[in-house]
């Protein structure tokens, strides 16, 4: 049977984690070359112990600027996202239909939108639904996913044949479609129905790379050895298999994250994700766009826009980056 | 080589995937909505019109028996009508051209720009125009398509004036070329760095050495040698990238107005006009899965090292 193109039939709307293999490898190495190595700390040492992949993808991470800048706007990103009174005194909901369209005024530095919300206040809370959507559904996926995918692979036999058929199927659904089919047909729409729909339709991708990890870490001579040591099922499992398979799943998963929150705002802004009262930076978009209303008033376009594409890059930044930390391809 | 067995094999594989594929779509849209009554809007059908059209179109059968009529129907060509009594091919009939035409134009600019992009950046790697460049794709990736479009739609139509923020319903090719270049952004950049990681790793190759060494010309081992070799990897992603093309062209169409394919797949969602939506969706899993076969096959083909097995 032929090989599998790389980037192994990416689901629509989610980049193939194979796409930019190296991506910003060399930025993080020409630059961190001319980085001098932080005072005492993990340095590599010479007669120190051999560090673990995790260990030295830390070492790694922490001079990346790349990572560096995504960490720090993540960190904020999530703090609004729990306190978001922290910044945004009002309330998203109070509108005052009379300011509809106003450009920016004192303590409404964005402007209102149609409904004369206080467009700062939207996007800050908005920053809440896309954070939150994008954790749970990759927390979601990421369990799932290597929870079946890892048993199918350690155990093989029939769960396995019966489990890579299921993904084949879920893999025929571009996900967008699926969406939309799927979203449209459910009534009101809350951010967990959002969540499962992403779990549901994002799991064999997950199912695919942890089922490979411990088929191939399964192989291991060392995990041989165990299993002729008398090693039960779980022991191999857990202590043998695990800490080797899990490296590939924290990558996909952590490039999932950002692909989950555009994906949310896409079907938000095609009108089968968020709802009201829910605020969304996909439904803001869509508003703003509804009869190109944005013709008169742009700031009610700008910047939600500006918000959701900063949060996207920001994760998909930090994957990068946790890729090119945890990858021992490129050491 | 046997290659018509392996593309026997593959053709039988697939009959599975599609009748799983089709089947959960096909429940997820007459098992959980109810299309009759949506028809009626807001109000409540009259119980005798509602049993009718449930009758008429076997909407009173269990789900298998209705997939397996619909399923038979559309073997031999007939998908059906849609509510309001127009055949479903007939929308099909005009709305594939029109998004075969924007995919076309963007397939275009992906591998144009792209493959120059990532050739240019492959061979300086490190330098400050590959650092920018792998920047850059890594910023139209995060930007949604749909942000993407409406920006471009506000700047270049409103605020500039460069071109009509609408594409008339013939949608000809020159006005398809804006937003034939939004969908092709985020492949775009894929397709950069795709290219670049493969020219990068080719380019210290012992047959480039080579090459260099009989004192062919820079340029010459570059198009004839290391290209060649090294779109093998570009030209499957391709492929792959139809799945993404549909999810871009239901973004696109919908922001300039384009009647095509993904146009009226979200006109049939939202009236909840099931045979469009259900035969629409039919044909993109056909067309989705049939792209897979061809990149595996055509994988097969440019890569001597993969055998039939």
């Amino acid at each position: 049977m032929a090989e599998r193109a790389p980037g192994d039939a990416p689901v629509a709307g989610e980049p193939p984690a194979v796409g930019g293999g190296g991506g910003a490898t060399d930025l993080a190495s020409s630059e961190g070359e001319e980085l001098e190595p932080g005072p005492g700390t993990s340095g590599p040492v010479p007669g120190d112990r051999p560090r673990s992949l995790w260990s030295d993808a830390w070492h790694d991470l922490r001079r990346n600027p790349v990572f560096i800048v995504s960490g720090l706007l993540i960190l904020f990103l999530v703090v609004i996202s729990l306190w978001p009174s922290l910044i945004a005194t009002r309330n998203p909901l109070s509108c005052q239909l009379d300011k509809s369209l106003d450009p920016a005024a004192p303590g409404h530095w964005f402007g209102f939108d149609t409904q004369g919300c206080d467009v700062y206040t939207r996007v800050v809370y908005g920053a809440r639904t896309s954070v939150t959507v994008g954790v749970c559904s990759t927390l979601g996926v990421a369990l799932a996913g290597s929870v079946l995918g890892g048993l199918a692979g350690f155990f093989g036999g029939w769960w396995d044949a019966l489990l890579s058929r299921l993904t084949d199927i879920f893999f025929g659904i571009p996900i967008m479609l699926g969406g939309l089919v799927f979203l449209s047909m459910t009534g009101s729409r809350s951010v967990w129905t959002v969540v499962a729909f992403i779990v549901l339709l994002g799991w064999p991708q997950i199912a695919r790379i942890a089922r490979g990890a411990v088929i191939s870490a399964k192989q291991n001579d060392y995990v041989q050895a165990a299993r002729a040591l008398g090693a039960g099922n779980y022991r191999m499992l857990v202590r043998h298999i695990l800490p080797n398979a899990v490296a590939p799943v924290i990558v996909t998963a952590t490039i999932a994250l950002g692909t989950y929150i555009a994906l949310e705002a896409t079907l938000s802004y095609l009108g089968v994700g968020l709802q009201p009262p829910t605020v969304s930076w996909g439904a803001d978009i869509s508003d703003a766009s509804q009869g190109m209303q944005f013709r008169n008033a742009p700031h009610i376009l700008l910047y939600p826009a500006a918000a959701l594409s900063l949060t996207v890059l920001a994760f998909i930044m930090l994957g990068d980056a946790v890729r090119d930390a945890l990858d021992p391809k490129l050491r | 080589m046997p290659v018509g067995r392996y593309v026997i094999r593959r053709l039988l594989q697939m009959i599975p995937v599609f009748i799983g594929t089709t089947f959960l779509i096909f429940v997820m849209v007459y098992a959980v909505g109810d299309p009759v009554n949506a028809m009626f809007g807001d109000r409540a059908p009259d119980p005798a019109t509602a049993a009718q059209l449930r009758a008429e179109f076997n909407l009173d059968k269990p789900v298998w028996q209705q997939y397996l009529l619909y399923m038979g129907h559309i073997f031999t060509g007939d998908f059906g009508n849609a509510f309001n009594g127009q055949p479903v091919t007939e929308l099909m009939g005009t709305a594939f051209p029109i998004t075969l035409r924007l995919a076309v134009i963007a397939i275009v600019f992906e591998v144009i720009v792209g493959i120059v992009l990532g050739v240019v950046t492959g061979l300086r790697r490190g330098r400050p125009v590959d650092s920018s460049v792998l920047m850059l794709t890594l910023v139209v990736i995060s930007v949604p398509t749909f942000v993407t479009g409406t920006l471009a739609q506000y700047l270049l139509g409103v605020k500039w004036g460069w071109i009509q923020p609408a594409v008339s319903p013939e949608a000809p090719a020159d006005e398809l070329i804006l937003p034939g270049l939004v969908l092709a952004l985020l492949s775009l950049a894929y397709v950069t760095r795709l290219t670049r990681t493969s020219i990068a790793e080719n380019s210290r190759a012992d047959y480039v050495r080579t090459a260099l060494a009989k004192g062919l010309p820079r340029s010459r081992v570059t198009v004839r040698h290391l290209l060649r070799n090294s779109l093998i990897p570009v030209v499957t992603f391709l492929g792959t990238d139809v799945g993404n093309l549909m999810a871009g062209a239901l973004v696109t169409e919908r922001i300039f107005n384009i009647q095509g394919v993904g146009f009226q797949l979200w006109q049939g969602i939202v009236r909840q006009n099931s045979p469009t939506v259900v035969g629409f969706v039919t044909i993109l899993v056909i067309v989705f899965l049939l792209a897979n076969l061809f990149v595996d096959l055509l994988y097969a083909v440019l890569d001597p090292r993969i055998r039939y097995a």
